[in-house]
């Protein structure tokens, strides 16, 4: 194994600074590793050879010429979900199979500018809807861990990438846990901003109001610094913040001394969680205690009504945003049909794969004539209830932390018969969804051999709130993300 | 004799608000007859990833409307969904207000009858098919022509307030005259820019409760709005006569055939699931800027109307033609302030620039009335002064001179004109003479012919102290 591909942005910029590499070299021991690891691993839909080569000939003439961004030759994959213009990009469907998009969106070509290299596609679950990458379109993806076991979702093939040592960093999407849940169970860091930080044009919508993009990498740092590149008000998207988008870096190496994190009981205790993930996660609480932290007990009490009202909300919006794949301008067609109506019903039964169509239908359902008020609306007061329960939880904590994912990275195929045992796996992120917050998981240790995620959730607009405490973690515990070892 | 059904009508009307580019993107807006999907991009096309944002000026015209016709302006508002799947409908919904629209609650003055105004609030157009066949559902092949996809429509929609076939038209042109009149748009029937929906009903003289309604669709003029709701009515008292009862459908049009046909029933209504529009947060409207619209608001038509006739005591009927068209009462009043009398001005404005659209200068129509009142030209020369005056930038006075156009009002100058007239038509000379009064016009027109500048007026005195 190259040591490039274990290396952090930091450590790779001083690299490509002293010339001791180029970025064509880090380019290059990631393909390598790809090509290496890639047939088992899976995490890859397509790749992308004529933009890496130029981008990576760009990065080192930026070099060459002094250019001192973080980013610039920093190899990057990206979930198929987020357009790049002329790269194939499907959301995981094949509906979408064959679509280039004619653009680029905001996010992508603010890392682009910033001299990242992008070097494929990433695979995911069906327009980001899943836990597991199972319900891709094309394959599943298997985490680097355990060849056998799922690497979360909806976001995997960039979790496993990054955990692979595929990439160095790569872009996810999370809708109600997609970033988060798979860095946790692929022993990465992944960070979901706050709702409106970082621009959705660009991202192929599941559901509007939960979308957000966001990094992964082996490290905090990392993290911290491909967000707020790509972070920042963008004039295509009205639900983007004003904000600087440097803001979340504000603070940032302060550490937690005189902090106050919160514990929720609710999900301390949440139903279903692992002793070794429990315990992992103690032993996390108790090193931010020796870091100085105070930990108070919170409450969050509608946490247990979080799922449901996720599940009406998320699916209602998809149910319109996904009304456009019909088969007439872009993706999959079915010809011979009889008359407009039957051809979009065969072009979306063909296209649309069983948890895309089960939610599809659910939303549709909700938001009919007569059904609206019951679910839509009762769900969105819900939403209103779970965004009250953080502020209250936040006049007492500063930050919350718990575990990301109840569980540890579960078998291939255990949970594809029961979607309502996948939904659950969400249990503790989708809050963070629902109230718009920014979150972030930083792996915490093993349980079973397999990598335990802590989560750590700050109030709207405190990324510097969560990646600090992020990191404090990250160097007081010396738990460190770790390429996996595949070899 | 009085008919037994009273005629209900609501009216929907979608505008085109007077922007540069589209509802939610940056696309121009184009032209009619513009190469199709030449005035597209990701956005107006629905492709994944991509998102509306608000067009300010959209808003600003729809607000400038909702000022106008006195409707309450809430100070909060949104944007829904409203979804169906048609290929004319890129994203698969169309993003239209629902529950809290821009405004609602107006009026519509009308001949001092007062049309309520429900609700004015935005939306975005759809595409256009162009079938090779004849439907959507029969059609061999099917085109689809995003340039209108996105273009921004304002609805103004009333009560059922309006009660004939002319009284809904006379709303729907008073509406037009409005929107010009306030910038809000252009307003052109025939480019598409203002289409009229009526919603029709009937029911027994006398009766409050309100029939089952047709709305009709594809009218593209006035008079077609007028014809349509004519015939519908005829149609909806035949049904309701014959002991049958009326469908509640969409019916639409047919220019060529003169009749409405069935469309689309209703009795399966359509569900479109509305929901706010996550893409869009709701527009928190300042009445800051409400108010500096309101003050920025021109004199209305009907204000306007009433004015010419009290302060220039025009005819009822000039200053409605007047009032109707900003452009025209502008250069009324002007020229007015430039000192032409009022009804002459505003004849040669409704007899010659409102049909051939061509403006001359406030100046210019002052000097040129001036002219004609004088009798130091004909109202034929006057015609032709005119035109040469919008064609070149000359002052009519100067046009005069130079052609030698000033009438010849001079007795002694006419006289042998006069008398060669007379000369040339003996038999005319003799019949007046003999009684037949008639026959002057004959030498008048005769007389027209060889001297085209002659002041008819001291000429026929001329004349007939000649023949007398």
């Amino acid at each position: 194994m190259s040591e490039l591909t274990e290396l952090t942005i930091k450590e790779a910029a001083r690299l490509l600074r002293l010339r001791s590499i180029s970025a064509a070299d880090l380019v290059t021991a990631h393909v390598d590793r790809i090509q290496q690891l890639d047939r088992r691993v899976k995490a890859f839909l397509r790749f992308t050879p004529e933009l890496w080569d130029k981008q990576a000939d760009q990065a080192d003439k930026r070099i060459k010429d002094g250019d001192p961004g973080p980013l610039v030759g920093i190899p990057m994959a990206v979930k198929d979900v987020l357009c790049v213009r002329g790269v194939e990009t499907t959301a995981g469907s094949q509906i979408l199979r064959g679509f280039k998009p004619p653009y680029t969106g905001t996010a992508m070509s603010r890392l682009f500018e910033a001299g990242a290299v992008m070097l494929g596609v990433t695979n995911c679950d069906e327009f980001a809807m899943g836990s597991s990458t199972e319900n891709s379109g094309y394959h599943p993806t298997h985490n680097p861990w355990d060849l056998d076991r799922v690497p979360g979702g909806s976001s995997g093939g960039s979790a496993a990438a990054v955990a692979a040592g595929e990439a160095m960093i790569a872009l996810g999407t999370d809708t109600g846990g997609s970033i988060r849940q798979p860095a946790a169970l692929c022993g990465v860091v992944g960070m979901k901003p706050t709702y409106g930080r970082v621009s959705r044009y660009g991202l192929i919508a599941f559901a509007s109001s939960l979308d957000q993009i966001g990094p992964f990498a082996r490290c905090v740092d990392d993290a911290a610094i491909t967000l707020a590149a790509m972070a920042g008000h963008d004039p295509l998207d009205a639900t983007s913040s004003d904000r600087v988008g440097r803001d979340v870096l504000n603070n940032y190496g302060e550490g937690v001394e005189g902090m106050r994190l919160g514990v929720p009981r609710e999900y301390y205790d949440v139903q279903g969680i692992e002793s070794g993930v429990k315990a992992a996660i103690d032993q996390a609480i108790k090193s931010l205690r020796d870091a100085g932290a105070e930990i108070v007990d919170v409450s969050l009490p509608h946490t247990d009504y979080g799922l449901a009202a996720y599940y009406i909300i998320a699916p209602a919006e998809c149910s319109s945003n996904l009304a456009r794949f019909d088969g007439v301008r872009y993706g999959m067609f079915t010809e011979d049909a009889e008359n407009i109506t039957e051809a979009y019903m065969r072009t979306r039964r063909k296209g649309f794969g069983t948890e895309v169509r089960r939610r599809v239908m659910l939303g549709t359902y909700a938001l009919s004539s007569g059904y609206y008020d019951a679910y839509y609306l009762k769900a969105q007061k819900v939403r209103t209830l779970i965004k009250r329960d953080f502020d209250e939880a936040f006049q007492k904590c500063d930050a919350i932390v718990s575990a990301t994912s109840p569980t540890v990275a579960f078998p291939i195929g255990s949970k594809t018969q029961d979607p309502l045992s996948m939904y659950l796996c969400d249990v503790l992120t989708l809050g963070g969804n629902l109230a718009g917050l920014p979150g972030i998981s930083v792996p915490c240790g093993m349980s079973e051999g397999l990598p335990v995620g802590l989560q750590v959730l700050a109030p709207q607009w405190g990324e510097n709130v969560a990646l600090r405490v992020a990191r404090t973690y990250e160097e007081s515990s010396g738990v460190k993300a770790e390429v996996a070892p595949l070899d | 004799m009085t008919s037994p059904w009273e005629v209900v009508i609501g009216m929907e009307v979608h505008v085109q608000p007077r922007t540069r580019s589209k509802m939610f993107c940056g696309c121009a807006i184009g032209q009619l007859g513009d190469p199709p999907n030449s005035n597209v991009c990701e956005i107006c096309l629905g492709m994944p990833g991509t998102l509306p944002v608000i067009n300010k000026a959209a808003v600003e015209a729809c607000l400038k409307t909702a000022v106008a016709l006195n409707c309450e302006i809430p100070r909060h508002t949104k944007f829904d969904r409203k979804n169906y799947m048609y290929p004319d409908l890129p994203k698969g919904y169309q993003i239209s207000q629902y529950d809290l629209p821009m405004s609602v609650n107006g009026v519509l003055e009308l001949d001092g009858r007062r049309i309520r105004v429900r609700r004015v609030h935005l939306e975005e157009d759809t595409g256009k098919l162009i079938h090779a066949g004849d439907k959507l559902h029969k059609a061999w092949e099917s085109f689809v022509d995003l340039n209108r996809a996105g273009v921004p429509l304002m609805e103004i929609v009333t009560e059922p307030d309006l009660r004939s076939a002319d009284e809904a038209r006379d709303y729907a042109v008073a509406l037009r005259t409005l929107l010009r009149t306030i910038g809000a748009s252009e307003a052109d029937m025939e480019k598409g820019q203002l289409r009229a929906e009526p919603n029709i009903s009937i029911r027994r003289a006398g009766s409050e409760e309100l029939g089952v309604k047709t709305e009709l669709k594809n009218i593209n003029s006035f008079r077609a709005l007028h014809r349509a709701i004519l015939y519908e009515v005829a149609r909806q008292a035949e049904v309701l006569e014959s002991g049958g009862t009326v469908v509640q459908e969409t019916r639409g049009w047919s220019d060529a055939e003169q009749r409405t046909f069935s469309q689309r029933s209703k009795e399966f209504a359509e569900d479109y699931r509305y929901f706010p529009e996550p893409d869009l947060p709701p527009l928190e409207l300042d009445p800051g800027w409400i108010e500096d619209l309101r003050r920025a608001l021109p004199e209305l038509p009907g204000a306007r109307r009433a004015r010419l006739v009290s302060q220039h005591k025009l005819p009822e009927a000039d200053a409605v033609l007047i009032a109707a068209d900003r452009d025209l009462a502008d250069l009324f009043e002007a020229a007015v302030a430039k000192g032409a009398e009022a009804k002459p001005a505003a004849n040669w404005i409704i007899g010659e620039v409102a049909p051939s659209g061509k403006f001359p200068t406030p100046e210019h129509l002052a000097d040129l009335v001036k002219l004609v009142t004088a009798g130091s030209i004909t109202r034929d020369q006057a015609r032709e002064v005119l035109i040469e005056s919008v064609e070149t930038g000359r002052s009519p006075s100067d046009i005069v001179a130079e052609h030698g156009f000033a009438q010849v009002s001079d007795e002694a100058a006419l006289l042998a004109e006069v008398e060669a007239v007379m000369a040339a038509n003996p038999r005319a000379v003799e019949d007046y003479r003999g009684g037949k009064k008639q026959a002057l016009g004959a030498l008048m027109a005769d007389l027209k012919k060889r001297a085209p500048q002659a002041n008819p007026k001291v000429a026929s005195e001329l004349l007939l102290r000649l023949l007398g």
